[in-house]
């Protein structure tokens, strides 16, 4: 089984650097596919998204998640990074690359570890909005909790 | 053993970390739980929900009903908001 990349940064990410590096010098690797996460405007509301997250935790949970989504798809790269800190509208939050032999292992995978970073790693977001007016703690989706049990098997 | 508390439960307990030394009746998450509650308003404030809030021990999740007996770390967080 192949071993994860994880990094859990408050520096920007690469995402076209990271995805080279997945398929650099290979000759097997026939998709890839890669989400990212970028923090939105609301609107024009927000002023910037501060993420808190539980340092040793947050890599011990990616890694976990990181590890079923191998031990289910046959991956041929992983890379997954996540940032914490204050990350204004526009800005990369979350990076997760999949690549695989074949796209639906690469797509389901992706898809996966998105749902499942979502609801069991430990990060959390704060608004702090143009307004000026106190920053909130976003709340939890019931829908995110939904995505992930579509998991369950 | 150590107690963190992370995003509006760090908040309102008005402490990222502390060291707590709960009494031998006090077995699992829930029973933490409460005896947190009884310690301060801030405390009652931050649990005042207790379902809603996550728990993990030395940072792996768990439910309420885990043990607490040989931990070294217990954190309480609300439900992740990250990707």
């Amino acid at each position: 089984m192949i071993a994860p990349t994880i990094r859990i940064q408050r520096e920007d990410f690469d995402a076209a650097a990271e995805q080279r590096a997945l398929t650099a010098a290979r000759r097997d690797v026939g998709a890839l596919v890669s989400f990212i996460g970028l923090c939105r405007d609301e609107g024009g509301r927000l002023a910037a998204l501060e993420l808190e997250h539980y340092p040793g935790m947050a890599e011990d949970e990616v890694a976990r998640v990181a590890a079923e989504a191998c031990a289910r798809w046959p991956l041929s790269g992983l890379t997954i990074i996540h940032r914490y800190g204050k990350i204004a509208p526009g800005a990369n939050i979350v990076l997760v690359v999949a690549a695989s032999s074949h796209r639906r292992a690469a797509f389901e995978a992706a898809d996966f570890l998105m749902d499942y970073l979502k609801t069991r790693a430990p990060f959390w977001k704060k608004e702090h909005l143009i307004s000026g007016d106190a920053a909130g703690w976003v709340e939890a989706k019931a829908e995110d909790d939904a995505a992930a049990d579509r998991w369950r098997r | 053993m150590k107690a963190v508390y992370f995003a509006w439960v760090r908040e309102r307990v008005g402490t990222p970390e502390e060291e707590i030394a709960p009494p031998a009746a006090v077995v699992t998450v829930a029973d933490l739980i409460a005896w947190l509650t009884a310690r301060g308003e801030n405390y009652a404030y931050a649990f005042e929900n207790a379902r809603t809030i996550r728990a993990a021990l030395d940072r792996k999740h768990v439910k309420h009903d885990a043990p607490i007996a040989g931990v070294r770390e217990i954190a309480f967080f609300p439900p992740m908001t990250g990707g």
